[in-house]
């Protein structure tokens, strides 16, 4: 049992901060355009196929910072030439657009990659066990993965909060008719955060493409969970991102591991539902199968109950 | 939407209105005459399934409407009650078969609106509660959760086949059995008439006047008196009834519904749909879903690649027309009644030549770059418009590269002229 909830949580901080990559960037987008980018997932998709081509043609290294300026230079032009563009047509439309986007980049990606799944190998000198615990090993792609996402998050931290041009976006957030005022190019800085955030997405595409996979569909199974993350941590702030992308985590690899339904633990108190009926298919879902659908009914209740996340400051 | 500028300087005659309804009228009843001879008129045999297709598209998009045109809801989850109400409906339809009740056919889209209206009242009541992106990332929530749980309940949703249902097992009214398409088509548009008719009818009543207040400016209606709450939840319940009577006639004519039917990708495909048709008018989903289902069915036979020219086509008309294919329409309306539309024509048969080039040499392009891609390496041919293609050589690319080349440049010179032409035509006063 131990060993269980040791690696469940050890698998669910690994999956949680990969989920933290993304979000940091999404939820920094949010924070300063109110754009919810749904185009989101589909830049780390970009980043992942980009990150299996380049590692093929030159090497896992030069994939990590390359790619995630190709992606960034990307972003930055879609926000210029579409984003800004539409912005005066209200946040329906900006929502609408980057639909539009997402829907797009995940055409180019069959176009250019094809259906077919990829099959990206983790790189050779990270493919070895880093310690053993229990008799099962702790693979070191794993925690290069944490140590990435962690340097990612002390990064963001560091440069928004103590350096200058933290300061200006910080400033732009709130107060972007004053931070013009002072000189200062608002627009070009929303450009610039903008990508940044779809640069991160990248890199967390580049790293998280051999071990989740990279298909067609990695934006859609990502994408609606990173918006839950944000929406749960709050829109706009960091802290929050990283925490509910931490929670969210380890809910759902601890869930997957939980085999036990409704049905089982009443029948073990000597309740029995009845063969049959909806009762009895209800009873008998088990905790595994309703992993998927935990992060969606959290995102329900949080909206409901608080909309402005744990950590949010203001609604949506 | 909004009074063309022409229309404000000619003085109201005391007839006038009148004469506008009986032209009202007269489209409706011309559009009703043109749907039941089209399938005695357009005789090919893949006509009428792409026009029940289109009839089911349309009583979709036009529900879809309400929330994101009228109610200033933006749903990512609206084929959630297309496919729960068309799930309800399927197994009805079994019941029927089993003759554990009496079901014609004809009231099958009914149930499938029940089905829909019940959901869409359970979830409406917390989702209304705000609109804007709490809305959006709720819908998105409950689509999710739906894909979710149709892997779990698989009694109601048949897991991964689906549910299958036979309609020819329900019992006969009126001597209509249901065998052939055609019957099925006039199923279709009985139903798609009643229900553009009744959604028409939602738009004039209160509630719908209401909804657009609440779209335009929340506060105001609160003030005013209503609730703005009340009102989106009761435009997203009618909503919600309407999209499951398009489940429902999806039902009674596929007689197969998979949970592909309600996940994100049906959901996104309405929204292209919506808003390329333009969602700021009635019309606008039903020219969207015309047009959407026609390059559907027919793109989809000449090439793998036609999602990608319609995520083109669907970013191109955010960005450059966020009114839509109906709204290009009525801003023709200053030219129409200044009768001076004549005028357009010229610069507009160039215009749309120049667009026709340019597509005519990116398509070649992205089609030749295709092959390239994604063919095995022993294929070097596609057969392109009119000609078999090498894409291994190099000539066939430097000729698509001028042609698209061409058609930008002349995009370029008739694009301000036909500007220019429209411009002047629509300018209010007698002609010149």
């Amino acid at each position: 049992m131990l060993e269980l909830v040791v690696f469940s949580l050890l698998n669910g901080l690994v999956f949680g901060l990969l989920l933290f990559m993304l979000s940091s960037g999404l939820t920094l987008i949010f924070g300063m355009m109110g754009v919810l980018n749904f185009a989101h997932a589909g830049f780390y998709m970009l980043g992942a196929y980009l990150g299996f081509s380049v590692t093929q043609q030159v090497g896992f290294g030069t994939a990590l910072v390359v790619v995630p300026v190709v992606v960034g230079l990307l972003g930055a032009l879609v926000e210029r030439q579409g984003l800004r563009r539409v912005h005066r047509f209200g946040h329906v439309a900006e929502l609408i657009f980057t639909f539009g986007v997402a829907v797009l980049i995940t055409e180019i990606v069959q176009f250019a990659w094809g259906r077919p799944a990829k099959r990206v190998e983790i790189p050779a000198f990270l493919d070895f066990p880093l310690f053993r615990l229990f008799n099962a090993s702790f693979p070191a792609y794993k925690a290069f993965m944490l140590a990435v996402s962690v340097a990612m998050f002390v990064f963001l931290f560091v440069i928004l909060t103590r350096t200058r041009a933290g300061l200006i976006i910080q400033a732009s957030l709130t107060h972007p008719g004053m931070v013009a005022m002072l000189g200062h190019n608002v627009p070009r800085v929303f450009m610039i955060v903008f990508g940044i955030g779809c640069a991160l997405a990248g890199l967390a595409g580049v790293i998280a493409g051999p071990v989740l996979g990279t298909f067609p569909g990695m934006a859609q199974v990502l994408g609606s969970i990173v918006f839950v993350v944000i929406v749960i941590g709050g829109l706009g702030s960091l802290g929050g991102a990283l925490l509910a992308s931490i929670l969210i985590g380890i809910v759902q690899t601890i869930a997957v591991a939980l085999d036990v339904s409704i049905g089982g633990a009443l029948a073990s108190m000597g309740i029995g539902l009845g063969a049959g009926g909806l009762l009895h298919e209800l009873g008998s879902v088990t905790v595994a199968q309703i992993a998927p659908i935990l992060p969606y009914v959290m995102l329900v209740v949080i909206l409901i109950v608080r909309p402005t996340g744990l950590f949010g400051t203001r609604e949506t | 939407m909004s009074t063309p500028a022409g229309a404000t300087t000619r003085p109201l005659a005391v007839g006038d209105t009148r004469t506008r309804r009986l032209h009202g009228w007269g489209a409706w009843l011309a559009a009703v005459m043109m749907v039941l001879l089209l399938p005695h008129v357009i005789r090919t045999p893949v006509a009428v399934p792409v026009m029940n297709q289109m009839g089911i598209a349309i009583v979709f998009a036009l529900s879809y409407n309400m929330l994101l045109g009228q109610g200033g809801m933006l749903s990512f989850g609206h084929a959630v009650y297309f496919g729960l109400g068309g799930f309800v409906a399927a197994h009805a339809l079994n019941q029927a078969g089993h003759g554990a009740w009496w079901l014609p056919l004809p009231l099958v889209p009914l149930v499938g609106g029940l089905g829909g209206l019940v959901f869409a009242a359970l979830f409406g009541s917390f989702s209304t509660v705000r609109a804007g992106t709490v809305f959006a990332m709720i819908s998105l929530g409950i689509a999710e959760l739906m894909a979710a749980s149709s892997l779990i309940f698989n009694k109601f949703f048949g897991g991964e086949e689906g549910i299958t249902a036979n309609r020819t097992k329900a019992p006969v009214v009126f001597g209509l059995s249901f065998t052939t398409d055609r019957e099925v088509y006039y199923l279709i548009v009985a139903w798609a008439l009643a229900a553009t008719a009744l959604m028409y009818a939602f738009s004039r009543t209160p509630v719908g006047r209401m909804a657009n207040a609440v779209r335009d400016n929340p506060e105001r209606a609160e003030f005013v008196g209503y609730s703005a709450r009340w009102i989106r939840y009761v435009t997203f319940s009618a909503a919600g009834f309407f999209a499951g009577v398009a489940g429902g006639l999806f039902a009674a004519n596929y007689e197969i519904l998979t949970a592909e039917n309600m996940g994100l990708n049906a959901s996104g495909g309405v929204l292209l749909m919506t808003y390329i048709g333009g969602i700021g008018y009635f019309m606008g989903p039903v020219v969207g879903a015309i047009v959407f289902t026609f390059l559907q069915s027919m793109l989809s036979d000449y090439t793998d690649v036609w999602l990608l020219y319609l995520g083109i086509v669907f970013l191109a008309t955010v960005l450059f027309v966020p009114m839509g294919l109906t709204g290009i329409l009525v801003m023709h309306g200053a030219a129409w009644r200044a009768r001076r539309l004549g005028r357009l024509a010229g610069p507009y048969v160039v215009t749309a030549l120049a667009v026709a080039v340019a597509a005519l040499g990116i398509v070649g392009l992205v089609e030749m770059l295709h092959v390239l891609v994604s063919a095995p390496p022993s294929r070097s041919t596609r057969r392109l418009f009119w000609a078999l293609v090498n894409v291994r050589t190099i000539a066939p690319w430097i000729l698509f590269s001028a042609i698209a080349a061409a058609g930008a440049l002349g995009l370029r010179w008739t694009l301000p002229r036909a500007a220019a032409a429209f411009a002047d035509a629509s300018r209010p006063g007698p002609a010149q």
